[in-house]
């Protein structure tokens, strides 16, 4: 017993050493894969207030191109309502009858260079958010909510390697997962795409509505190129976001009302 | 004593926010950030004791990791420099080192330059290779380790020059 206590002192460093290297790595473990349980992350108080008051001051120096997005945007939803054939159609879209719930908020923390990005918003539970919901500009999609807290939320952008996102092509419905291969934060790729649908250089994607996530028919890009797959089977297509990964600011949240029936559908 | 503490914590939070408002910020090429924040763990007391450093060390890293979303990277890399670090300061300052009587105001700039650059080496390996976590993405690794490298082991050089003049 004394030797073991002996030894336990004599090499209490590297005992220690190894005890907070193993933490370390189980927690990046962790980390590596999809929405797994973690305690280390920036939805908590002290980061995200801190991201919070940094970002009330930087987001001055950016509201010029946000204003002028955020008109665009009014531009093309004022087109759509005075151009609607008859006051029947608005009534229709009731709010309380909507599938989709949408909510804004801004972004106090964006990342895109590593292989794992993960940004902060600052709505969390006060706001209703939950893990799950989708985050979209107004161009395209930006990620799904993670961790929350309070008042800020994580969410996993686009631009990381464990999210895959179904979409499909807008001319065919054609559909496949959309994935990041860590190069470049304005390409994302899309794979499993059959061999039998016709894709052109410019072809728009969009969301495919499959994963209860996002609705069917947000932007996502157009295709940039596109080559076979090594079986030959599945197209591999490079696809332009339409938004820019590394200026995000306003963004906005989708709660699927029917999410929680469709999970339970899927679980029986 | 004491002033020793409260010199090193206020090193210790203002590094952090640096870090973390500014340095994270920079995204040089797309990709490429400095990491000058564990010049803490590198001009940590030289005489205290190893748990005390340890210990520091795994805090800073798990403190950046929570800002970053990171999971236990820099935690990792960071702790893996705190219990090496004896080992590099025997390598780059010699007797000096263990003669006890060493401060790193004091010691000769060029050996400084090699310490620096041992640690950020040892840190930045390990935090990508951890980063990225694929073996067929090797390159990748060692590409960001290079220039991300570079980048903090200037930023560390500028940084000391400025602040060692100051104390004298």
């Amino acid at each position: 017993m004394q030797q073991i206590i002996n030894f336990i002192i004599r090499n209490k460093n590297f005992l220690l050493f190894l005890l907070l290297f193993s933490f370390s790595i189980l927690f990046t473990i962790q980390s590596h894969s999809y929405h797994k349980s973690k305690f280390i992350n920036s939805a908590n108080f002290l980061t995200g207030g801190i991201y919070n008051s940094a970002n009330e001051i930087s987001e001055y120096f950016s509201l010029k191109s946000q204003n002028k997005l955020l008109s665009e945007e009014n531009k093309r939803l004022k087109s759509l309502l005075y151009n609607l054939k008859s006051i029947t159609e608005i009534n229709q879209i009731d709010s309380l009858n909507a599938p989709y719930y949408f909510s804004n908020a801004q972004v106090i923390k964006n990342n895109y260079s590593a292989t794992d990005n993960i940004l902060t918003i600052n709505k969390g539970t006060n706001d209703s958010i939950k893990q799950d919901f989708g985050v979209i500009t107004t161009q395209g999609i930006v990620g799904i909510i993670d961790k929350t807290s309070g008042n800020f939320a994580t969410v996993i952008s686009i631009l990381n390697t464990t999210i895959s996102i179904s979409a499909q092509l807008k001319k065919t419905n054609h559909y496949g997962d959309l994935k990041w291969d860590a190069k470049n934060p304005a390409i994302v790729q899309l794979t499993d795409i059959p061999k039998i649908a016709k894709i052109l250089v410019g072809d728009t994607i969009v969301t495919s509505g499959r994963s209860s996530i996002f609705p069917k028919d947000i932007n996502i890009g157009t295709v940039e190129n596109y080559k076979l797959d090594d079986a030959e089977n599945y197209y591999e297509i490079n696809v332009k976001l339409f938004n820019d990964m590394t200026n995000l600011e306003h963004v906005y949240i989708i709660e699927n009302i029917n999410k929680p029936e469709i999970t339970n559908l899927l679980n029986e | 004593m004491n002033n020793l503490l409260s010199v090193n914590s206020v090193r210790f939070i203002v590094l952090v926010l640096i870090q973390v408002l500014v340095f994270n910020n920079i995204n040089f090429w797309g990709y490429i950030n400095p990491y000058p924040y564990i010049l803490f763990i590198a001009f940590f007391p030289v005489k205290s004791n190893r748990v005390m450093i340890i210990l520091s060390g795994f805090l800073l890293g798990l403190i950046i990791d929570m800002f970053m979303d990171s999971g236990g990277i820099h935690a990792a890399a960071c702790v893996f420099i705190a219990y090496v670090r004896p080992v590099i300061l025997k390598f780059s300052f010699g007797t000096m080192y263990e003669h006890h009587n060493m401060k790193f105001g004091a010691v000769e700039f060029g050996s400084k330059i090699t310490y620096i650059t041992l640690i950020v080496s040892i840190h930045h390996i390990i935090l990508f290779s951890l980063e990225i976590f694929s073996l067929p993405k090797i390159i990748l690794v060692l590409q960001k380790t290079l220039f991300s490298g570079i980048f903090t082991i200037l930023l560390c050089i500028i940084i000391t020059i400025i602040f060692s003049r100051k104390s004298k």
